[in-house]
């Protein structure tokens, strides 16, 4: 059983950028309108620019955070950068956010290849890197700034966001207690097929064809089973919860905001009913922001909860699934925290 | 079956009842989407506590079909 807890250890801030250029998400089928498709999957607009990589927005997501936290940027012992985009195959993103931002060249950085479930997988490894005090303070960067998915270019039900959680080491607190999983035999659920070192980039790859699903797609772009997801998301995802709260004795009633993986809203309305959260107790970005893949839960946050948190003891259950498969749930109470505004940019 | 047929037929919001029965072809049914197909697997979840896989509703025809995989995980 995959739980870990990690003591001594606290969430300092959260801040999220994303492309100020707004999309509005068009239906791809015949079957539905405009209308219905947003409806259903619960996206009004997106943001979407190519102009920038997932790490340009971490990057000012994370001069944000850094100056209204008032951290010293040399006191940062730590990067961990979770994206299915990073900037090139090799070398990895961490290490250029370390120069890029001006941090110590006496920084652990580190790049984490996953997506839906990235910022509980990233959140429980920066955790463990703190707990012992041998490192004080650290940035978790998410994000994923993907191209495009299809050649329809009015079907995004994917945004671009990049996302900082600031972490720290203090002696006496709670921490985090995690419970995370993976199932592997479902690796083509959500694939980009071509361009790794199974299937190395060629001519090939580029051919237009239309995919399982009627969509037309290279195979640079990412393949979706939407109904093997789809099934996988509203079963895995509470029962993971529900295992993360009976190791620790959690009463979900007590919990103040449940935060998950923002795939889509017929997917969080579902895990929100069956575990008897009213949508006053959950976080969202769906609706302005589309699924932003590993960002999805710190940009709710952000989104969702600034002006409302910061300052008083705020206990979460958030929990993140897709892509792998994997999955991650993770409870932890926030208290005196910074939220900054969403970083917007042109 | 019949509470199966049922709960079907719920999800349809502009189809007559009439037209649910075991033999129904359910995806030549106008309002049959991809939208349905996912509230087909969020009721047999929700009902039935049975997982289906995408494989589940694209080998099956009529909601005898349906249903009979849903006997099947149950």
């Amino acid at each position: 059983m995959a739980f870990l807890e990690f003591k001594n250890v606290k969430i300092a801030g959260f801040s999220a950028a994303v492309p100020q250029e707004k999309v509005l998400p068009k239906s791809r089928s015949a079957d539905y309108s405009d209308a219905d498709y947003r409806k259903s999957v619960g996206v009004e607009e997106t943001r979407i620019d190519e102009k920038f990589t997932t790490s340009d927005l971490c990057f000012l997501a994370a001069e944000k955070l850094i100056a209204d936290l008032e951290w010293d940027k040399s006191d940062i012992d730590a990067i961990i950068f979770v994206s299915q985009y990073p900037d090139y195959i090799l070398p990895a993103t961490s290490p250029i956010l370390q120069d890029r931002l001006g941090l110590s060249q006496e920084c652990y950085a580190a790049d984490i290849s996953l997506g839906c479930s990235g910022w509980v997988y990233g959140l429980s490894l920066v955790a463990g890197l703190l707990s012992s005090g041998g490192l004080k303070k650290a940035l978790l960067m998410v994000g994923d700034a993907r191209r495009a998915q299809n050649e329809n270019p009015n079907d995004p039900l994917f945004g671009y966001a990049g996302a900082v959680t600031a972490v720290e080491y203090k002696k006496g607190e709670r921490g985090f207690c995690f419970h995370h999983g993976s199932d592997g035999s479902g690796y083509e659920a959500i694939i980009v097929y071509d361009g790794g070192a199974r299937n190395p980039f060629t001519r090939e790859s580029l051919d237009v064809k239309v995919c399982d699903d009627g969509v037309m797609r290279n195979r640079l772009q990412g393949f979706m089973n939407g109904m093997d997801v789809f099934a996988f998301a509203i079963t895995t995802a509470p029962k993971s919860i529900k295992k993360l709260a009976e190791k620790h004795h959690i009463n979900l009633d007590d919990i103040d905001y449940l935060v998950l993986h923002q795939a889509n809203k017929q997917i969080n309305n579902k895990i929100a009913k069956k575990l008897n959260f009213e949508p006053e107790r959950v976080a969202e970005s769906l609706t302005y922001f589309g699924n932003t893949s590993s960002a999805s839960i710190p940009l709710s946050i952000v989104a969702g909860l600034k002006g409302k948190i910061e300052n008083q003891p705020t206990k979460f259950i958030c929990c993140g699934f897709g892509v792998g498969l994997s999955w991650g749930t993770v409870y932890f109470e926030t208290n005196d925290i910074v939220i900054s505004d969403l970083v917007e940019v042109e | 079956m019949e509470k199966f047929i049922q709960l079907f037929a719920d999800l349809f919001d502009e189809t007559d009842s009439s037209l649910f029965t075991a033999k129904t072809k359910f995806k030549e049914l106008d309002e049959w989407s991809s939208l349905t197909a996912l509230s087909t697997i969020a009721m047999v979840d929700e009902e039935y506590d049975v997982t289906f896989k995408g494989d589940d509703i694209r080998n099956a025809s009529t909601i005898e079909d349906l249903y009979n995989t849903v006997k099947s995980k149950v």
